[in-house]
């Protein structure tokens, strides 16, 4: 069944939704939050607008299949950890410094593979449900 | 760039996690990521014998991830028998690689076989290597997930049936394994295996710890198939594609087994208690079991399944009896069992090829129409039996000649009997499949693919090689014990430092540990 109010607002819901969860994936650095947490808010936005407007509208948003974007996540954690094998021979030694006065690390780099594990890892069972359903 | 023979401990995880990843990008070409993942095969092949020699070479090599010092940070651990797994597990999944070329179709990549093979792959290696008993249970939850998802890549009914039975018994397996860790944590503070075997000899076993142990034993068996715990075994492993069940057959239960083994000998004492009288009624149940189960069936993989769990019963038999030759002789038994039974499984493929089906009473003729087959399938057949020279022959004369020694004369006459049932099962297969007439004779017999027949060969030389060899085996199985019964070696590896880390913290948990039986 589609709900007029809820079609009309996905949009709005889903980019607030994004926000937010990109939100929640930087303020983890230093304070709760994180890619986890983060990546389940990003599901969550794409979750509600393929309720509103359709799975098929949804992975076209999403443009890469779920799998994909779980794949780009495992490989960013992945590189993440190389750093640490070059400088001092520990995988997932993270690495911090300064760019032009803006505070780098390479943990962000595992956050946002995690983000992405998530968002991918749910998506790719949410978009099947919602797809199983509306058959 | 650091010191290059540390980091070997870290690459037979690292390369399948990264294949995964890749194989995840490659979704849209399953002919990339078919060569991906044999290019990654090939790689982890080289990556897991290269640190197999190393610690020959050099002893107990550790490794601790993001440079944290244990026992704060995770340590990866590779002693002889962790890197005899890594070794054994690496040959394994090259040879199923390779199968899975003529066995897995399409439509089975296309619902993520090679990501959850390199996942599956990533875990089990993970799960050996690890010196740090939470992180151990990362590695069975990865494992469980990666398992669940190969069970079901081809889907019907059949398939999640046995995923859901799985699922069902190995979640609640993880769940006291978590239990046990919990408890464990509690009593010592402590996560890290090395620290774990510094500290627990020095303390009095609790109820809380008694407890721990029992739920780590629980865990493990049902990791491991044993008995009563087995039965979701028998009802999964057929319904998946033979190259994932090889998989499965070869390495899941061993890793259990693995555990049990690393767990009672590094942290838990064996000795004291009513633990060796558990294990060793277990060991013998799980024999009998396995092997009566066995011999009703006429599916050759539903068999094969029943013969995994009797043959758990002969490693846990080594663990039993506890004394270093039982242990060495377990040794011993698991590294030949991985790939005489993985490669049974490959052959159990290659007989539904040939045959059509894989209910024996339909099958026959083999002999005839596929001799080289037949003396493929009597390398590992007759060594899981344990007749010499075989690998096999060898594993039993181990663990028997040491339950004789202990005069444990009841573990032992079980074991024999068993093995001449064994040896009934498989002439039972050997009968209807390859003796007797066919059924219905084929104007042409079927070919079997050149991808089914290297693997097989390749499993079967390794088993050869094993059996015909075995001295250099023994010994290092004797090595790999020398270093699970006196841990000292593996404690110095994970703290390089000369002076103990918690001196006055190891103090602290056996006052909390009083105040709590008070």
């Amino acid at each position: 069944m589609r709900s007029l109010i809820l079609s009309s607002v996905a949009r709005i819901f889903f980019a607030i939704m994004l926000a937010g969860s990109v939100w929640v994936l930087l303020r983890g650095h230093n304070e709760p939050g994180g890619g986890f947490i983060g990546g389940l808010v990003g599901a969550a936005g794409f979750a509600t607008l393929a309720l509103a407007a359709g799975v098929e509208a949804a992975r076209r948003t999403l443009v890469l299949h779920p799998v994909v974007v779980m794949g780009l996540g495992l490989f960013l954690a992945f590189v993440s950890g190389i750093p640490g094998i070059l400088t001092d021979a520990s995988f997932l030694t993270h690495q911090w410094g300064t760019l032009a006065g803006v505070k780098l690390s390479t943990t962000i780099v595992f956050d946002v593979g995690v983000y992405l594990v998530v968002v991918g890892g749910v998506l790719s069972f949410m978009f099947r449900l919602y797809a199983e359903d509306a058959r | 760039m650091a010191d290059a023979s540390t980091l070997l401990v870290l690459w037979p995880v690292l390369i399948p996690i990264a294949t995964a990843a890749l194989t995840a990008l490659l979704w849209s070409s399953p002919v990339a990521q078919r060569r991906v993942g044999l290019a990654s095969l090939a790689l982890l092949l080289v990556a897991s014998l290269a640190l197999t020699m190393e610690v020959m070479h050099e002893g107990v090599i550790a490794k601790q991830f993001g440079a944290w010092d244990a026992p704060f940070g995770i340590s990866f651990v590779a002693d002889p028998l962790s890197a005899a797994m890594i070794a054994i597990s690496g040959i394994l999944a090259f040879a199923v690689g390779i199968f899975a070329l003529g066995d897995i179709k399409e439509r089975h990549e296309r619902a993520g076989f090679h990501p959850l093979f390199h996942g599956l792959m990533a875990g089990v290696n993970g799960a050996f290597l690890t010196g740090d008993i939470f992180n151990l249970y990362v590695w069975f939850e990865v494992m469980l997930i990666t398992t669940l998802g190969l069970l079901v890549v081809q889907r019907g009914k059949a398939q999640i049936d046995g995923a859901l039975k799985y699922a069902a018994m190995n979640l609640f397996g993880t769940i006291l394994f978590l239990i046990a860790v919990a408890l464990l944590y509690g009593a010592t503070g402590t996560l890290n295996m090395a620290d774990l075997a510094r500290i627990l000899p020095q303390m009095e076993m609790s109820p809380g710890l008694t407890a721990s142990a029992l739920l780590f034993l629980a865990a493990f068996g049902i990791k491991a198939g044993v008995f009563p715990l087995f039965f979701w075994l028998p009802a999964s492993y057929h319904t998946a594609p033979i190259a994932i069940a090889a998989l499965f057959a070869g390495l899941l239960t061993k890793v259990g087994v693995y555990a049990a083994f690393r767990v009672f000998t590094l942290m838990f004492e064996m000795e004291g208690g009513a633990l060796r009288e558990i294990v060793a009624v277990v060991a013998a149940m799980t024999m009998i079991t396995g092997v009566f189960g066995a011999a009703v069936q006429w599916n050759v993989r539903r068999i094969l399944s029943f013969h995994i769990i009797s043959q758990i019963g002969y490693m846990l038999m080594g663990l039993a009896i506890a004394t270093p030759v039982a242990i060495a002789g377990a040794v011993f038994y698991i590294v030949h069992h991985i790939i005489v039974k993985a490669n049974l499984f490959l052959l159990a493929g290659a007989i539904k090829h040939a045959a059509g089906t894989d209910d024996l009473r339909k099958a026959g003729g083999l002999l005839r129409s596929h001799p080289w087959l037949a003396v493929l399938f009597l390398i590992p057949a007759l060594s899981l039996a344990g007749l010499p020279p075989l690998s096999g022959f060898w594993a039993k004369f181990l663990v028997i000649d040491a339950s004789l020694r202990e005069e444990v004369w009841w573990l032992a006459a079980v074991a024999l009997a068993v093995g001449a049932l064994t040896l009934f099962s498989m002439s039972k297969i050997w009968m209807e499949a390859f003796w007797k007439k066919p059924a219905l004779v084929r104007a042409t017999p079927r070919t079997v693919p050149v991808a089914f027949v290297v693997p097989i060969a390749l499993l079967g030389a390794v088993t050869l090689t094993i059996g015909l060899f075995a001295d250099p085996f023994v010994e290092y199985a004797r090595t790999a014990t020398a270093v699970l019964v006196d841990p000292t070696d593996y404690i110095a590896a994970v703290f390089p430092g000369d002076a103990p880390v918690r001196t006055v913290e190891t103090e602290v948990p056996v006052i909390a540990i009083e105040g709590a039986v008070e």
